[in-house]
């Protein structure tokens, strides 16, 4: 089930089963049978970690989702409540078990926070009366996730507006902790570089983190080289722009949750005759997005132009081997064939299904609206015209198409043009408020303070520096072919990305007035390594950065990271840790304002 | 599942027995421990997974044996006994309703009307109560914990042993420090700690144990714990400390935001609007200052329109109510929006009444483009052709009638072939495009031959023409145009 994990250069799958013991010792503690009452929210992330067959091995009997009034019917002697540390959820908890039948058989309450204890929630829990019903409150410290060989998420979805909204640090110093238990499983990095406030943040936590920990030396040998930590609000650019990529499409129309996505069931109705045919399902049909399927990790990071050509080939090899049953003469060469059956049936199904999403895609991407939407992108990120009123985004309002997608234009060109003119971002407000409403202020406030959306002050426009200095914007692109990182936006290249590119190759010592622009200290530090942990490199090894990204990070600049590692004289082999897996679309929903 | 009663006791004993003894690190027995764990995780890697396995996949996706696809499973099979399913139906009829309450990840609503219903000011003083009980009173005996444990709810911590339990979640009692410099002091340690979790107690220990004048004294110079007890009263809801607060800092605009957000948690519309009214005067910028008086004059309106249309239309006396009967109330629309209802329900209504359009367009200063666009919808929309067309005419001093589209021409066909107005209706407005490649593409689109073979005629574009030509029916009106054109001598074609 998670060999895919194993694939990369570094072994995540020894995190998985580290977090997998750690979730069986506290089953065991909880002894007889049980039923886990769990936060809707948890079941995604732990899917990854965990199938059900686990938890039955431990006597988990029943399985419910966490909902007011009264418990379900279970027969078992614990209950057991996987829940997120948030107070809504304590009375919700509160109400089950004070509507606990009395006279029917006790039954032990446990709790079981994910990823950390609150004290606040325990004195709510102690203001319903309820806290002392329960007997083991514990916390699951499940801070990093591993979603792929590379690829790493807290899967916190407030962090971004906790960290720069709030200055709330909590979710910083969870990524503190998640890179300390990285630590203690792949050695200590010896190095870290890092750009941004928060970046710095979690950088002074862990070495004082290091300096506490005064117990034993961590004595196993270091896998990474190299720990590199990024604010998102050095490149607030990036994630507003629309991925070109294929997974960053698909997560751009239809969202990515914990590697599955949902998608409209008519493309994926069984072919087969007979009764049921005609009829199509209604429920949306659910797919796992991950490297453990071949034909995925190929083109899950190609430029979505590029995929067309590659499923057309498969389809040929596929039929193809389909073929050589006919070639099949004796009985071994039969046996032969059979015995590769199941293989061919599963790239088949794997090729359906993509053929599928891709026509899919194709449907909006041909449309006039994209065409006309990511020119407006293109051109804003090579600097045209950022610094009056759009027309396109005028008639975007004027239509009434998504808020999300007008804001996302909207803080789009306010990054590209440091900031609006007074009037302009006046007059898209105006407009704004008028068409969706007064509430909305709100929201543009978040944005503004976020940093978005603001106008220009000083009266000069950065981005131009920037662009020319990091060359953020590249003519000629080759998307079939890529040569740089820019494939994956069709032009532009992640400024997240370049940085990090930069970082391993000149160093960043050569762009040090751009770093002086963008927000935030930059800074080095080392950790001392005892001789016998010290690596000696072998001629043409790759370096290992791990690099962390505070606040999330898109698709398109995961798939721009992984064609770095994969360039022959790259020299640096990326691995990816982030608060958040995201795009534009659910990043500026997380910043807007709700009612309570 | 069918062990007794006695099964069950001594089940629970045994085990009750081995939790206790493995978690006492001088025992023995902690080296069972020890290599217990060391042959679990052997397993673990060696025949890791029966799992492994190709997956299996229903069709909604789930791989069977997810952990969301068991939880269905699992809780559909409710056991065989006669109570089982009596459960199980009671649980299928609540299951949908209290789906439906289960939160949203983000949201937090049942959190501030919690905190908003306790109104005695000493509610919040019994989280000290909880860090300072010993658990042997209120828990079932803790078998997990070690004996040494116990020790930990001694008294003499110092503050930066006390931080470092809070932040190991352990039960720890501030009580005991009553000194101003104290307190602070573990402020401090709690905020070099970083963990929000330890920062949040403490301040709400400091929040119960400080006066208001102090706490925020204090606060102003600790910027990061400042933030933290911002974040931690918006998040239960503390409305009035924070604007307390934000006056106190002397944050106006905020103070302004933060109560204004206030008026999403009302729901009766006159409340909202009577909340909304006083907002006006709160200390925002000039800009949003006007934003808000809108606001608050919007929802005065809507509450008028709306109590009179609801009246028409349940009356049926009214025609346009009769056959385009309201899909929804106008309360809390947006303002564009509350146009486009005027302009489709009271387009012909006096300046005087409030549910005209112009007396909305002067209310609210609408610029006439907005103004137009909506317009249009709404008329288009009713297929009210005639006041489309008195949209876009205007008069000059000599009374001679002119069009203009503040808009631009080829906005209007696009609307107006949006709400599928005749092609007689559209041509016309095509026409008006000024643009030649614009309305020759228009014209092709929605299918306006006359324009399209017009337009190349006054080209002279004969190749074009002809291509045209291959693309209308066979012996139809417009063959006969183009192929009479074609013929024509007057024409000096350019190709």
């Amino acid at each position: 089930m998670a060999a895919h994990l194993s694939y990369g250069r570094v072994n995540l799958n020894v995190l998985r089963e580290a977090v997998r013991r750690e979730l069986r010792e506290f089953l065991d503690k909880c002894a007889g049978s049980k039923a886990i009452v769990w936060d809707e929210y948890l079941t995604g992330p732990f899917g990854l970690i965990a199938q059900y067959s686990l938890l039955k091995e431990h006597e988990v009997e029943k399985m419910f989702t966490l909902k007011g009034s009264r418990l379900p019917a279970a027969d078992v002697k614990n209950i057991i409540f996987f829940v997120r540390p948030r107070l809504e959820l304590m009375d919700i908890i509160a109400e089950n078990v004070l509507s606990e039948d009395r006279r029917g058989p006790a039954r032990d309450f446990h709790i079981l926070f994910v990823p950390r204890r609150s004290l606040l929630c325990e004195q709510r829990l102690k203001d319903l009366g309820v806290l002392g019903s329960f007997i083991h409150r514990e916390e699951y410290s499940l801070d990093l996730i591993p979603f792929d060989g590379d690829l790493l998420s807290m899967e916190s979805e407030a962090a971004f507006k906790e960290c720069y909204l709030e200055g709330d640090q909590t979710s910083l110093y969870h990524a503190a902790k998640g890179l300390m238990t990285l630590q203690a499983l792949y050695g200590t990095i010896p190095q870290i570089f890092g750009k941004g406030e928060c970046a710095r943040q979690v950088a002074n936590m862990m070495i004082r983190m290091k300096r506490e920990f005064t117990g034993s030396q961590n004595s196993v040998f270091p896998v990474f080289d190299n720990l590199l930590l990024l604010d998102r609000n050095v490149d607030l650019l990036t994630p507003l722009a629309t991925q070109l990529t294929y997974e960053g499409l698909i997560d751009e129309i239809y969202g990515i949750q914990n590697s599955y996505v949902k998608l409209p069931p008519e493309k994926f109705a069984p072919k087969k005759q007979g009764d049921g045919g005609k009829e199509l399902p209604t429920e949306a049909k659910k797919l796992q997005l991950n490297s453990a399927e071949e034909l995925y990790a190929e083109i899950r990071d190609k430029n979505f132009n590029a995929v067309g050509s590659v499923l057309s080939k498969k389809a040929k090899i596929i039929s193809a081997a389909f073929e050589e049953r006919h070639n099949a003469k004796t009985v071994g060469e039969i046996k032969q064939f059979v015995s590769q059956l199941p293989h061919m049936q599963a790239a088949r199904g794997s090729l359906a299904n993509h053929t599928s999403i891709a026509e899919l895609i194709k449907d909006v991407t041909t449309s006039e609206d994209f065409f006309d939407k990511l020119t407006m992108e293109q051109e804003f990120m090579s600097g045209i015209d950022t610094d009056k009123v759009n027309n396109y985004i005028e008639d975007c309002i004027a239509q009434k198409h998504p808020l999300i997608k007008v804001l996302r234009l909207v803080c789009l060109q306010s990054v590209c043009n440091s900031g609006l003119k007074q009037k302009v971002l006046d007059y898209y407000k105006r407009e704004i408020l008028q068409t969706y409403g007064y509430e909305h202020i709100l929201t543009l406030h978040n944005l503004e303070k976020a940093g978005l959306l603001k106008p220009q002050t000083g009266g000069r426009n950065s981005y131009p520096t920037i662009r020319k200095t990091l060359r953020l914007w590249m003519d000629d692109v080759n998307e079939q072919n890529p040569t740089d990182i820019s494939y994956v936006y069709s032009g532009y290249a992640p400024l997240s990305v370049r940085l990090a590119q930069l970082l391993s190759r000149p160093g960043w010592r050569s762009i040090e007035e751009v770093l002086r622009i963008l927000p935030g200290p930059h800074f080095e530090e080392r950790q001392p390594l005892p001789t016998g942990l010290q690596k000696k490199r072998q001629p043409g090894e790759n370096r290992v950065t791990l690099i962390f990204f505070l606040g999330g990070v898109t698709f398109a600049e995961i798939a721009a990271l992984r064609f770095l590692s994969q360039l022959e004289d790259g020299g640096t082999e990326y691995v990816i840790a982030t608060t958040k897996l995201m795009n534009g679309t659910s990043w500026i929903e997380a910043l807007m304002e709700k009612p309570f | 599942m069918n062990r007794t009663k006695g099964d069950e006791e001594e089940y629970w004993n045994s085990s009750k027995f081995k939790a206790f003894t493995f978690d006492d690190e001088d025992d023995e027995l902690s080296q069972l421990k020890e290599s217990k764990r060391a042959v679990n995780s052997l397993r673990d890697f060696v025949a890791d997974d029966d799992d492994d396995e190709l997956e299996r996949v229903s069709w909604s996706g789930e791989p069977v044996g997810s952990i969301s696809w068991s939880i269905k499973e699992t809780a559909g099979h409710s056991g065989s006994t006669q109570e089982g399913r009596e459960q199980l139906k009671n649980q299928s009829r609540n299951s949908f309703s209290s789906y439906a309450q289960l939160p949203k990840p983000s949201s937090t609503y049942s959190l501030s009307s919690f905190f908003r219903g306790r109104t005695r000011p000493g509610s919040f003083q019994s989280l000290s109560d909880a860090l300072s009980d010993t658990p042997s009173k209120s828990y079932a005996p803790e078998l997990g914990r070690p004996k040494g444990e116990y020790r930990d709810y001694s008294n003499d911590w110092s503050v930066s042993d006390t931080v470092r339990r809070l932040r190991k979640g352990k039960v720890c009692s501030l009580e005991r420090f009553r000194s101003l410099q104290d307190k602070l002091q573990l402020l401090e340690e709690a905020e070099n700690m970083h963990d929000g979790n330890v920062i949040t107690a403490v301040l709400i220990f400091l929040k119960r144990t400080l006066s208001k004048e102090i706490l925020f004294r204090e606060l102003e110079v600790r910027q990061v714990a400042l933030r933290h007890l911002i974040h931690f009263l918006k998040e239960i809801g503390d409305q009035k400390l924070l604007i307390d607060l934000f006056r106190f800092l002397d944050r106006t605009e905020e103070l302004a935001l933060s109560h204004y957000r206030e008026h999403l948690n009302i729901q009766d519309p006159e409340k909202r609007k009577e909340f909304l009214k006083t907002c006006i005067s709160l200390p925002f910028s000039a800009e949003d200052s006007a934003h808000i008086q809108d606001h608050y004059t919007l929802l005065e309106r809507q509450i008028i329109i709306e109590a009179n249309d609801r009246h028409l239309e349940s009356a049926g006396q009214t025609e346009i109510f009769r056959k385009h009967p309201r899909k929804a109330s106008i309360l809390n629309m947006p303002l564009v929006t509350t146009l486009f209802y005027s302009c489709f329900y009271h387009y012909t209504e006096a300046e005087g009444t409030f549910s005209s359009p112009i007396n909305l367009k002067k209310t609210f200063k609408i610029p006439d483009k907005q103004y137009v666009l909506t317009a249009l919808a709404a008329r288009a929309k009713l297929r009210a052709w005639h006041d489309v067309d008195a949209l876009f005419t205007t008069k000059n001093w000599l009374g001679y009638t002119k069009k203009r589209a503040p808009i631009g021409f080829h906005r209007v066909v696009e609307i107006l072939h949006k709400n599928s107005a005749p092609v007689q209706i559209l041509q016309e407005y095509v026409n008006l495009v000024e643009d030649v490649d614009t309305k020759l593409n228009l014209a092709t689109k929605f299918k306006c031959h006359d324009v399209v073979i017009d337009t190349y005629r006054d080209l002279k574009d004969r190749q074009q023409l002809l291509a045209y030509r291959s693309k209308v029916d066979k012996g139809s009106a417009e063959e006969e145009k183009i192929d009479a054109i074609l013929s024509s001598s007057q024409i000096r074609w350019k190709n």
